[in-house]
């Protein structure tokens, strides 16, 4: 069905440049100073006026090979910038690839972002027939299907309403809606499920598995969401650096994966404030001991470090670590709230946050957000950005968390837990406390 | 649910794909074809967005054309005292205002159209020469104001048009060609090089004073007159003249004959240059 071979793709990455475009303006004068340049020095060689100090290579996928066969669901796996996202923008036909072929057959659906060509102004009837023409349905199609997505979706009374109006939650609904009823032979999904409130994610997730194993559809899925992808894809392929990193069976690859993340440090590429006086060399997640890692236990103590290093005194800054997860920003850090700022910041040194118990679900991936200003709050040092992700490993058990089908449902929920009890109408009193493991 | 999709599962199973480096793929024009619905929707979206947004929308679409027409018949038929061919003034001007604006909304809304649409570029695969087309398509419905006023503006000033008026539509899709073509390349140019839309603006404001706009293209010197027909849009605008005004007015058939041509050519350039481009827009837009 899908026979992918060498797959490759290479982009030019510009050292001065953040935006992928370039003005003619620019290119214009580029040629101009080359022209002044060889005319300065006739005799010296081309080479030194090809050489392009201001571009590099990079490969964001080299030499991936793989076969999916019809009604297959294959999770893609990997880090942020493993490839993922390429290797779905190609099969999706978005770009192109450098070097390799892809054979396909049958309609391919790509799922990359819910609601591509949504219109706020429009209503979410126009919506439902404008979003289905883009994602390649015809007009009979969604005339068939109309009913069943608004009931999906749950929007039957704001159906005439502009989508401007409406709640995030039912603008998902009603993108998420249009999507999971088009009919490809090929469904190419990426992370859309990590929008919407717990139930419609199960429902969702319901709903791709009906596709899959009912309809015979083939679906390629990428998710952090590790607890989704043992659920949902037999099979899993983990990608790394822009290559396969492993192609399996989706329980060991996970596994596989899981042990790789414990085993890498958590290492970021350094940031540079804005007014670029002071660097932040290194920030790493420790556990309890002090090892670095990048997968906690839940209810167990995670440490994040940061290593600076200022060109030139910052006074009085503060700086700010927050952590979320698909559902938003879950909880954070931050020296201003809390009083607890440096005078000031000279030469190197680290900066340590501890969180003691981390009250967070097993098998979610959860992202570390940094930030800081400095002094009176106005001047900006670092905007937020995320440095470094961590996994959450464990059982639901673990958490005391007994009910049926728990570990499945866990990946799905909101993610933060606290102790609490249930009395019940027959007299019991069940205690749910998700540390009872540390406490013990 | 499964039985049901048989039919058009069957079709579709016979959809081979090879994606490949520098593949231009061989279905793009039955691609083009099968996504003729996103098109007809992307139409249907402008024109209802354009409409709901603006509140004076259908007013300004009178307005524009009607005021532009007053000043160019104050400043060339009276203070200019160009000559008229016989016709009322304003209606000399509006069958050229017509083309005009029609060219000139187009090509500025389809030279921007990629970078407007550039979200639905790097996240879904449709062709993209649908963008361009549609936002060319979108400004016929103004198009349709302005050839309402016209007949009001003709019907005031009791001037009827003979059996030429029935060419209208082949001067039209010349119309439609001209901007379509060289907006396709600024919108191809735009992506590659965002300072183009600097550009875009120059060309409609210039070329409403190179074009024959607010006077007949008969004041253009006889020696001059193939040379000004390299502008596609002289060809276009004598074309609306000659079949809306009728009666006295004459075409000049060499001038006609290389707008046309200078049409088709930069139509087609502007096709090939974009389908170079196409593969890699999702890349740097």
């Amino acid at each position: 069905m899908i026979t992918v071979e060498g797959l490759g793709k290479k982009y030019m990455l510009s050292h001065q440049r953040r935006e992928p475009y370039i003005a003619l303006r620019d290119v214009m004068a580029e040629k101009a100073r080359r022209l002044a340049r060889r005319l300065a020095h006739p005799f010296s060689g081309t080479e030194s006026l090809m050489a392009d100090p201001g571009f590099e290579e990079f490969w964001a996928l080299r030499e991936v090979s793989f076969d999916v066969e019809p009604g297959d669901r294959v999770g893609i796996i990997g880090r942020n910038g493993a490839g993922k996202s390429t290797l779905l923008k190609i099969l999706s036909r978005i770009t192109e690839p450098t070097e390799g072929r892809i054979r396909l057959r049958g309609r391919v659906a790509s799922l990359l972002e819910v609601g591509t060509g949504f219109h706020p102004e429009l209503t979410g009837r126009e919506n439902i027939f404008l979003n289905g023409a883009v994602l390649g349905m015809t007009k009979a199609e969604i005339r068939k299907k109309f009913d069943e997505i608004v009931d999906f979706a749950e929007v039957e009374k704001f159906l005439d309403t502009p989508v401007k109006r409406y709640s995030s939650g039912m603008y998902v609904r009603l993108a998420f809606a249009v999507a999971a009823h088009l009919e490809p032979e090929i469904l190419v999904v990426d992370e859309v499920l990590a929008v919407g409130d717990a139930a419609f994610q199960r429902k969702c997730l319901g709903k791709m598995e009906d596709v899959a194993s009912q309809e015979g559809r083939t679906v390629l899925f990428v998710s952090h969401n590790m607890a989704a992808i043992q659920t949902l894809c037999r099979r899993a392929i983990w990608l790394d650096g822009g290559r396969v990193e492993q192609d399996g069976e989706s329980d060991s690859v996970v596994n596989a994966y899981g042990k790789h993340l414990q085993n890498t440090n958590g290492f970021t590429a350094s940031l540079t404030s804005l007014d670029g006086r002071i660097k932040v060399e290194q920030i790493r997640l420790m556990d309890g001991e002090g090892r670095a890692t990048s997968v906690c236990s839940p209810g167990s103590p995670v440490t994040i470090e940061i290593r600076y290093r200022a060109e030139q005194p910052v006074r009085l800054p503060y700086l700010w670590i927050g952590i979320r997860s698909q559902f938003g920003s879950l909880f954070a850090a931050n020296m201003l709230l809390d009083g607890a700022r440096p005078g000031v910041l000279e030469g190197c040194g680290t900066i340590r946050c501890t969180f003691h118990s981390l009250p967070l679900l097993p098998n979610q991936m959860y992202r570390v957000m940094f930030g800081g200003r400095e002094a009176d709050g106005l001047s900006m040092l670092f905007k937020a950005t995320e440095v470094t992700h961590f996994i959450v490993a464990g059982s639901a058990e673990e958490m005391g968390l007994k009910g049926e089908h728990a570990d499945s449902i866990m990946g799905q929920s909101a993610p933060v837990l606290l102790p609490y009890t249930w009395e019940l109408p027959d007299g019991r009193t069940v205690p749910v406390n998700p540390f009872l493991q540390v406490q013990r | 649910m499964a039985s049901k999709d048989l039919t058009t599962q069957g079709v579709n199973a016979q959809i081979d794909l090879v994606i490949e480096p520098g593949r231009s793929f061989r279905n793009y024009w039955r691609d083009l074809w099968q996504y003729r619905e996103l098109f007809y929707f992307l139409s249907w979206r402008d024109i209802l967005v354009r409409y709901k947004q603006t509140a004076i929308g259908v007013a300004w679409g009178i307005l524009r054309p009607l005021l532009t027409m007053i000043v160019f018949t104050i400043i060339f038929g009276y203070l200019a005292k160009l000559p008229s061919e016989g016709v009322p003034y304003p209606v000399l001007v509006f069958a050229a205002m017509l083309p005009w604006q029609f060219f000139s909304s187009s090509l500025t809304e389809s030279s921007n159209s990629f970078i407007t649409n550039a979200n639905m570029l790097t996240k879904i695969y449709f062709p993209r020469l649908i963008v361009p087309a549609s936002a060319v398509i979108v400004n016929l419905v103004d198009f349709l104001i302005s050839f309402v006023i016209l007949g009001v503006l003709m019907a005031w000033y009791r001037f009827v048009p003979d059996v030429r008026v029935l060419a209208l539509p082949f001067f039209l899709g010349m119309a439609f060609l001209a901007s379509f073509g060289l907006g396709l390349w600024l919108a191809t140019l735009n992506v590659k090089y965002r300072d183009f839309r600097y550009v875009v603006p120059f060309i409609v404001q210039f070329g409403l004073y190179i074009s024959p706009v607010g006077f007949s293209s008969s004041v253009v010197p006889g020696k001059w007159r193939l040379l000004y027909s390299i502008n596609p849009m002289v060809g276009v605008i004598d074309g609306f003249r000659w079949a809306i005004l009728g009666g006295e007015t004459r075409m000049y058939w060499p001038g006609f004959l290389l707008s046309a041509m200078v049409t088709l050519i930069v139509f087609l350039l502007a096709v090939r240059y974009f389908r170079a481009t196409e593969r890699k827009f999702a890349d740097i837009i």
